[in-house]
């Protein structure tokens, strides 16, 4: 009886050897279906935008060239650098308050904070846009107030503001959860210690809080700031013809006018953009790594 | 002086909430408008906008079109993305993180860029107004979310467990069904609905595939407020914000269960 359990656990632990040695090379094969969809669906169809972007209609760059001569396109492309940092540099200054807050209030209040982050994914992403029609309208509800108020009422659908307002709703939960991630590890005696050896609590705050959270304020921004450059639904229903942003641009040319080289070669443009800031961030990321396995 | 700090932060952060939450409280109250018209405050008091919902074949396919979508690709990209998210974690830690920053590229890639891609592969296949092509398509988009759904329980998970098990000379598939699964089954299930969600709610890529034959619910959605001022988008946001409500409360209440036993 012992000696058969006896064998029972050297085949198995032999086997288990075997395994765990063997292991890592056979589990990647596990992902080869994920990468079999990426490859059809994601990354043939990149490629097919790329190559229609240097071989519609003629071969060589001059669709490229023709984008960047043109002087809309030019004007497209900078709105819609603008309108991604003024979204992130917006939704920066709410999210950081209030991921602050989320920190030092009660398991309560934290519980109805968070709530408030979580609960607009649960309304549809475009009945989301059509609230802010509702709500930006020029007899809308930000005006009737302005207007209550007894000031006078601004435009804002079909303007830049508008815009940037309707889109920093919808992202900034990418901001705040981000930066309350980071918010939640720092160890506040930190501050304590630097009140107690004569540091005002605003000065401790600047110097030993902010550059602490500083990972979360990039991860967030990055998230961000790329996730705006892509933006379409929201400008296309919010915005007016003043405030088109390059994804309109790329619709309308394969859409409309079925330019395929033209069309694409302003998705690449936006798709380099996109990857040279991800490129950009990814040490500000490595770094949030890295501090956060010290703290571990 | 730090209460008066205290205070304009609650302020700001009340002011934040509303913000936030100002979509939801506008579509709710619209959705039993008496007119046919987006302005605010609604005029007097219908279930019109609801009726015609249920009753209306335009919207009525639209959603079951795109319940049929998100159902496949719930049950596809949470086996899909689940093994890759045993491939990740078990591979050696520089394969996998290559493996998983190229798994969730999905995510970063420009919607319009990525969407012309695919409709140009689609009307050379004919995938174009296809529930494959939506499947497809929304597959890739919601592969992201289950990997990193499934990735979180994975890393807490004691793989000790799985040697003790096989040790006792369960099989690898034994060892899966009876230890590993039942273990990670919150991130699988959280990774299930992530991958029901993005594909329930994608747009642009929908917009570019759909055809007057096949449309999902955010196309009818987007046209519908492109044409006219109709409050049924109102209705449908607000019976869609309720059936989310509803689903993560019994998720939460699961998990409390799970939780205390």
């Amino acid at each position: 009886m012992t000696a058969t359990h006896d064998e029972g656990l050297r085949v198995a632990a032999v086997r288990s050897a075997f395994l765990s040695r063997f292991r890592p090379r056979g589990a990647v094969w596990l992902a080869a279906p994920a990468v079999l969809v990426l490859l059809v669906v994601l990354a043939y169809p990149l490629g097919i935008v790329v190559w229609r972007s240097f071989t519609d209609p003629t071969v060589g760059v001059d669709n490229y060239v023709w984008f960047f001569q043109s002087a809309v396109n030019r004007t497209v492309l900078q709105r819609t650098f603008v309108v991604a940092a003024w979204v992130t540099l917006v939704s920066l200054i709410c999210a950081y308050p209030y991921a602050y807050a989320m920190t030092i209030v009660g398991k309560n209040v934290r519980l109805a904070l968070i709530l408030c982050v979580l609960v607009p994914f649960w309304l549809s992403g475009v009945v989301r846009t059509l609230a802010w029609v509702i709500l930006l309208q020029d007899s809308g509800v930000i005006n009737s107030i302005l207007r209550g108020l007894g000031l006078s009422p601004v435009k804002l659908i079909r303007t830049l503001p508008g815009v940037v307002i309707g889109m920093t709703q919808v992202l900034l939960p990418f901001m705040i959860l981000p930066i309350y991630s980071v918010m939640k590890g720092i160890d506040t005696r930190l501050l304590q210690a630097a009140r107690s050896l004569g540091a005002k609590p605003w000065k401790a705050f600047l110097q030993i809080y902010v550059p602490l959270s500083l990972p979360g304020v990039y991860a967030g921004a990055i998230i961000v700031f790329i996730l705006s450059l892509g933006f379409y639904i929201t400008p296309a229903l919010l915005g007016g013809p003043r405030s088109i942003l390059l994804s309109s641009l790329v619709q309308n040319q394969v859409l409309s006018l079925l330019n395929w080289g033209r069309g694409g070669a302003m998705g690449v443009v936006l798709l380099v953009a996109t990857f040279v800031l991800l490129a950009l961030a990814a040490p500000l990321m490595r770094q949030k790594h890295a501090s956060s396995r010290r703290e571990a | 002086m730090p209460s008066f700090s205290r205070i304009f932060l609650g302020l700001f952060c009340l002011l934040v909430a509303i913000l936030l939450l100002a979509p939801t409280l506008v579509v709710i109250p619209m959705s039993f408008n008496g007119n046919k018209s987006l302005a605010f405050p609604p005029v007097g008091f219908s279930w019109q906008w609801y009726e015609n919902f249920f009753s209306n074949p335009d919207w009525t396919t639209s959603f079951s079109n795109s319940l049929i979508v998100a159902l496949i690709v719930a049950v596809v990209a949470t086996v899909i993305g689940t093994l890759a998210a045993f491939g990740v974690t078990r591979a050696a830690a520089r394969t996998g993180g290559l493996l998983r920053a190229l798994l969730i590229t999905p995510m970063v890639v420009p919607g319009v860029v990525l969407a012309i891609g695919i409709y140009a592969v689609y009307l050379d296949t004919h995938l174009v107004g296809t529930v494959t092509g939506f499947v497809l398509a929304h597959t890739m988009l919601a592969i992201p979310f289950v990997l990193i759904a499934v990735q979180a329980s994975l890393e807490v998970f004691d793989r000790r467990l799985e040697t003790a098990a096989s040790s006792l000379g369960a099989g690898r598939l034994t060892v899966f069904r009876t230890v590993t699964l039942p273990l990670i089954l919150p991130g699988v299930l959280s990774g299930a609905l992530f991958a029901f969600i993005t594909s329930f709610d994608e747009i642009i890529v929908a917009l570019f595939i759909t055809s007057p034959y096949l449309k999902t619910l955010p196309v009818q959605i987007y046209s519908s407020i492109t044409r006219d001022a109709d409050p049924t988008v109102a209705a449908v946001g607000t019976l869609l914000f309720i059936a989310t409500s509803l689903i993560i409360i019994a998720g939460l209440l699961l998990g409390m269960r799970r939780g205390r036993t």
